[in-house]
């Protein structure tokens, strides 16, 4: 066992980790912190992605030990600091940008990473950043209207598919 | 997995001489290694992570115009990084995976584990690059031998690759849309001296350079110069997801496209 200290949403942490345990079991089972979900468990479906030193990762597959030091945020990071929901996680209900919500903290994460890079992307820009992010329900439409939307374009002449 | 030892040394000499243990494996973005270990086809006894050594990591240019990027660099930081000096390896590293995935996965990492259908070597062979190691430095047209085959001995470690940098490039690749990796994808980079190609995703040799098309490319480096071959030969793949002459055709398609898009 090795102990590992990082800065999981703003808060300093410590735990002691096997080599194999990865930043999600980390999250998960260490710090309690559930809302980052392992879908697939093999880095295809992105329900796992959180932010490691501001860059969106898949946490099944990297490990934890290998993250010591890092500032990681995950989905309870994102809300606004008296509890209300962020731009962009309101947009995703404002859209109906869930159905389940399996993928959700996933779709979130990634979505928040896509607008810091690039603050008014268009559709096109969206569907290819979200490559890496599955959702089983929605068939996408709602969720890329949602971050067009968090994203403060106009998205009213997109049909409600 | 199976667990194991877990190091993260800070110099290249250190990480040699963990790589040094019976049965140590050098990690690098872990993107294939790591679910290759959940699936308990790799178990290591001990993982050397390659990601906290600062001269491995980042992208420059060398005095005489080669890009040279550290081993532990990421495919994100190439496609930024890399965008004005090299934009046809820019764009294929842009290109790998998807955005998570751009973001721990590395260079040399992709380059040590030479999976048959990834992007980096074809990049690397079609450039006709250096994979500089902790003891020597190779040549790409010596590096690759079949799949998941390189000439790196045990423990060697990529510390660094340099790419010459051609007038003209691109890079196309056809996406097996489950997996994006290259179903085929075609580099092609023109020099003072010759043109060269270099397909990935094709062979189950792995990576490899399309003499025909380089040479009819060298004389005439137009798409009308690879419309008149016929497609190459070679151990094609044949999968699910397309048969031997499906690929065959690709690569002739994939590097027609390309030396369009070079213009």
């Amino acid at each position: 066992m090795t102990q590992v200290t990082m800065t999981v949403n703003g808060k300093a942490v410590s735990g002691d980790v096997e080599g194999r345990t990865l930043l999600a079991e980390f999250l998960r089972e260490k710090l309690r912190l559930t809302g980052t979900h392992i879908g697939c468990d093999t880095s295809q479906c992105g329900a796992c992605v959180v932010h490691v030193d501001g860059q969106a990762i898949k946490s099944c597959t990297a490990l934890a030990a290998d993250l010591d030091g890092a500032s990681v945020v995950t989905i309870e990071g994102m809300a606004n600091p008296d509890g209300s929901l962020s731009v962009i996680q309101q947009a995703f209900q404002d859209h109906h940008g869930l159905q389940c919500g399996f993928c959700t903290p996933g779709m979130v994460m990634s979505a928040a990473a896509l607008l810091k890079e690039n603050p008014k992307p268009t559709e096109t820009e969206v569907r290819a950043y979200l490559e890496g992010n599955i959702c089983r329900c929605t068939g996408y439409h709602n969720i890329v209207k949602a971050i067009l939307a968090a994203s403060g374009q106009d998205v009213s002449a997109i049909a409600a598919e | 997995m199976y667990n194991f030892e877990f190091t993260k040394p800070a110099t290249i000499a250190d990480a040699v001489a963990a790589l040094g243990q019976d049965d140590a494996q050098a990690l690098g973005g872990g993107q294939t290694l790591l679910p290759t270990m959940k699936q308990r086809l790799a178990s290591p006894g001990t993982l050397v992570s390659l990601n906290a050594i600062p001269e491995m990591i980042g992208v420059c240019v060398n005095d005489v115009g080669e890009v040279c990027i550290g081993g532990a660099t990421t495919h994100a930081v190439v496609a930024r990084e890399a965008a004005a000096s090299y934009p046809a390896l820019a764009a294929l590293a842009s290109h790998i995976g998807d955005p998570a995935v751009r973001n721990r996965g590395t260079i040399g990492g992709s380059l040590a584990n030479n999976d048959p259908s990834a992007c980096y070597p074809a990049a690397a062979l079609g450039s006709g690059a250096t994979i500089k190691t902790n003891l020597r430095d190779i040549a790409a047209d010596d590096y690759f031998q079949g799949m998941f085959e390189t000439a790196l001995e045990d423990g060697e470690i990529i510390t660094e690759v340099r790419f010459p940098v051609p007038h003209k490039a691109n890079y196309q690749k056809f996406v097996q849309p489950a997996s994006r990796f290259a179903l085929v994808g075609v580099f092609v980079a023109k020099y003072a001296d010759g043109v060269r190609v270099a397909v990935t995703g094709a062979s189950s040799e792995g990576v490899f350079r399309w003499a025909e098309a380089e040479a009819a490319l060298s004389a005439n480096f137009s798409k009308s110069a690879v419309e008149g071959l016929a497609a190459p030969e070679g151990a094609m793949i044949s999968d699910l997801h397309g048969t031997a002459e499906y690929r065959a055709h690709l690569v002739k398609v994939m590097t027609g496209r390309a030396v369009a898009a070079a213009g």
